[in-house]
């Protein structure tokens, strides 16, 4: 944490002089770049090592041979040059085939290099079809049950992190001005509450606001039926939203705040803080330029580790709400034993993490002045 | 350096309270474990009717019943073999006539919630029969059937039809007990008595009964769905949840530190290996990666355990106790360990690692909920260990059974509530330790 103070005061008067041109706007995308092909070699790491834990059992084997059996069982019965056979030979013909057919897929190498192969297929989520689940549109595929769960997810989480970002900057500066007054400490009495997780304080909410206020639906998105007309559709999605937002929000809002106002105090007892105090910069612009400024990269940093473990919390949030999104997409399958789902389901949510890694730390390739004035501090 | 943290400690309401409610947890596990076995506790959890025959279903805690204006019925139990009620022996000729009568104080406001009569019939041919009567405090006299019993074997009033067309398809729990005349229904309060009057027809044949007016409230935490008493979850989940969350915490701290202090201490390749390992590790799904081994290999909570260590073993603390060691190393007094001949390992363990220990304690402390809340979040996603009977269980058992919807608030929030209490004690402790070590954010 020295360290980033250290450089920041000799470089934060220079960005700020400065204003972003070309160079700039090259330098964080090469950044970027440098960081997407690191992010996108943990990816294949990661999801190497997924397969390498569902295929210890040789899990996606056998989705792969169940697929194969089941079109070349579909095409025999649909071929009427076979309607002859009895069942014996029929069955004797189809297990030839299937031999045939993994032979040429080549299931029958030796696990390292088939490892491979399963990896390419993860990582383009070709994970053939679910057991049971379905898309609603009907089909079977793993990819587009996968799809379309996603929107969902990706609405509830982010309106949940943006607002939780913003709200406990807002607050935490607000903190950091007067500390030690009722609300600060009030905030710090409440910091342990985030021991538990989103879906923990889910429960109580669907208790109060839904099964003794009524004032709020149980879960699911939208009402049944859903609403034809669009602006009622978007504002019942809001009335079902306001409920899971407001637990993941709880159960990280304290502790954020708390950690960011700590962030904002030690950075607001640097010296240049009190020079520009003292030439008589107006509160508002020492909080934006000398306060809010140079911690914004260890935010981000915290930030970062924070919205990598509300992840695992949505899975179940989303299961208590009934939202339907990944996470109850992959209740569902741990109920059904969908063993293609549950795989399908972890390799997306790798990528998702590592997406999330990825915008955290272009927002940080922005905001950290060594990456945007210099190559110095930029890794 | 114990000492002083401790007088530093006691300034700190919040950590006095965390404290206490961690050592209330403690004395509860010690309790749980003392007066079940871990076989019994299972044995118990996942025992069927012929345990919890006794227990009604989803019934209150007992002391809910303090907080409501109309009182719900307690489970009235009548066990002739324990000589509870009367039972006359009369000959009669060649046959036996056996008279029970079970007379008990019904003083609630609402009705019970079933009504059954389990009897144990000693015969070799011939059946007994049994002649039922129900009387009611203002002595009426109702006639509820006649039975014949095989051996053991049970008569549940709500499955008897001929017995609700005589009640006008009341419920049988409510129309025995109603007030005559009243509507909607009202209890009447006063003595009740059932009365069995059994013909046995054999020379050494015997008849005993038990009867159950199953209530609305049971013992102090009340049952679930397959009438289990809660109290066995309740109490056995401290031991785990401890168990569980100390487990997992101290396993992933310490060897997060050894680790980061190794990359440390031989630098080059072996850091930049455990960098990368930990960015890795950083983006690989956790919670699926268990859900897969929950679904795929095992659910014990013990595997679990091991999983959880090996997935965060490389976890994001490497990075602050690498920048620690990083200052650490290039300490005088390792230069000195180092002069006087001090191998790797030892400088690791004696000279590296302890600096770090003021940063771990707290870790230790803060990361034990998390790991507890883990547990509960694999229980509700299904994945629970299933022998164990584990707060997390009861809350899934709870949601399954649409507890909320139903309105059997107790079985939500008993163990919700022990979780978060836990969570909060640790959590509390966690920052005043955190504060009491780490004195650059004690000022502020």
């Amino acid at each position: 944490m020295a360290e980033v103070s250290l450089s920041s005061q000799s470089n934060v008067a220079a960005a700020l002089t400065r204003r972003p041109g070309w160079t700039t706007a090259l330098r964080v995308l090469r950044y970027s770049v440098v960081r997407l092909v690191a992010l996108f070699a943990t990816v294949v790491v990661g999801v190497y090592l997924t397969i390498l834990i569902a295929n210890m059992g040789g899990y996606v084997d056998e989705i792969k041979k169940a697929q194969i059996r089941e079109g070349i069982s579909l095409s025999v019965s649909m071929d009427p040059a076979n309607r002859a056979l009895t069942p014996a030979q029929r069955n004797e013909l189809i297990e030839g085939l299937v031999q045939v057919e993994v032979k040429r897929l080549g299931l029958d190498r030796p696990f390292l290099l088939r490892s491979f192969a399963s990896l390419t297929d993860a990582l383009t989520l070709n994970l053939g079809r679910a057991n049971y689940l379905t898309s609603d549109s009907g089909s079977k595929l793993v990819r587009l049950v996968i799809l379309e769960r996603l929107p969902p997810t990706l609405l509830l989480f982010a309106t949940s992190n943006l607002f939780l970002f913003f709200f406990s900057i807002f607050v935490a500066l607000r903190l950091s001005r007067n500390y030690g007054n009722l609300a600060d400490r009030m905030v710090i009495a409440l910091a342990p509450t985030s021991a538990a997780p989103g879906w923990f304080y889910g429960i109580f909410l669907i208790l109060i606001f839904s099964a003794l206020l009524g004032w709020l639906p149980f879960g699911g998105m939208v009402d049944t039926p859903p609403p034809a007309d669009r602006l009622q559709y978007a504002w019942s999605v809001l009335r079902h939203m306001i409920l899971p937002v407001s637990a993941i929000t709880l159960s990280a809002i304290f502790l954020t705040i708390y950690n960011w106002r700590t962030f904002f105090l030690i950075y607001s007892s640097e010296d240049y803080v009190d020079m520009a105090k003292a030439k008589g910069l107006p509160g508002r612009i020492v909080e934006n330029r000398y306060i809010l400024r140079p911690t914004l990269p260890t935010i981000i940093t915290n930030f970062a580790l924070l919205v990598i473990g509300l992840w695992t919390g949505a899975i179940i949030l989303e299961t208590v709400f009934n939202w339907p999104g990944l996470g109850r997409l992959l209740y569902q399958a741990i109920g059904l034993f969908d063993t293609p789902i549950i795989v399908g389901s972890t390799v997306i949510y790798a990528y998702l993490l590592a997406i999330t890694v990825f915008v955290l730390d272009f927002t940080y390739a922005l905001v950290d002045p060594r990456v945007r004035v210099g190559e110095g501090g930029a890794k | 350096m114990i000492r002083n943290a401790w007088a530093d400690l006691r300034q700190y309401p919040s950590a006095i309270i965390g404290l206490l409610i961690v050592g209330f947890l403690v004395v509860m596990a010690i309790y749980a474990l003392a007066t079940l076995s871990y076989g019994e506790a299972i044995r118990l959890w996942r025992g069927g009717e012929d345990i919890w025959q006794d227990y009604p279903r989803t019934a209150s805690p007992e002391w809910t019943n303090v907080f409501r204006s109309k009182k719900l019925p307690s489970t009235v139990l009548f066990d002739s073999r324990q000589g509870q009620g009367s039972k006359v022996v009369e000959p009669r000729g060649s046959l036996t006539e056996i008279t029970i009568e079970f007379p008990f104080n019904f003083q609630a406001d609402d009705f019970p919630q079933e009504l059954a009569i389990f009897f144990y019939a000693t015969f070799t041919q011939k059946q007994p029969h049994v002649e039922m009567t129900w009387l009611t405090p203002d002595g009426r006299e109702i006639r509820i059937g006649e039975y014949s019993p095989r051996g053991r074997d049970s008569y549940r009033f709500e499955g008897d039809s001929r017995l609700a067309r005589r009640l006008r398809n009341v419920p049988a729990q409510q129309a025995l007990f109603a007030t005559p005349g009243v509507e909607p229904l009202v209890p009447l309060k006063g003595v009740y008595t059932l009365r069995l009057d059994a013909l046995i027809f054999e020379e050494n044949g015997d008849l005993d009964a038990k009867f159950i007016a199953y209530g609305k409230v049971s013992g102090l935490a009340g049952t679930d769905h397959r009438r289990r008493d809660l109290m066995v979850a309740i109490l056995w989940g401290a031991p785990i949840a401890l168990a569980f969350g100390l487990l997992a915490a101290l396993g992933t701290t310490v060897t997060t530190m050894f680790i980061a202090a190794f990359g440390v201490w031989f630098g080059g390749l072996v850091d930049a290996a455990i960098q990368r390992i930990t960015e890795i590790v950083l983006i690989l799904p956790v919670l699926p990666i268990l859900i897969m081994v929950g679904t795929f290999y095992s659910r014990s909570i013990w595997v679990i355990l091991g999983v959880v260590i090996l997935l965060s073993i490389f976890g994001s603390a490497i990075k602050s106790y690498r920048a620690i060691f990083l200052q650490v190393k290039e300490s005088p007094y390792i230069e000195a360990a180092r002069a006087y001949g001090a191998g790797n390992l030892r400088i690791i363990g004696r000279y590296l690692t302890p600096r770090v220990i003021p940063l771990l304690i707290p870790q230790l402390v803060v990361l034990i909920p998390s790991y507890v809340f883990l547990e509960a979040s694999l229980a509700v996603l299904g994945l629970g260990d299933p022998v164990l009977p584990t707060w997390g269980k009861v809350i899934d058992d709870a949601f399954r059974n649409g507890a909320l919807f139903n309105g059997y608030y107790y079985w939500v929030l008993q163990p919700s509530a022990l979780l978060i209490v836990t969570g909060l004690g640790f959590a509390m402790v966690g920052f005043a330790l955190d504060r009491v070590f780490n004195p650059r954010l004690r000022g502020l």
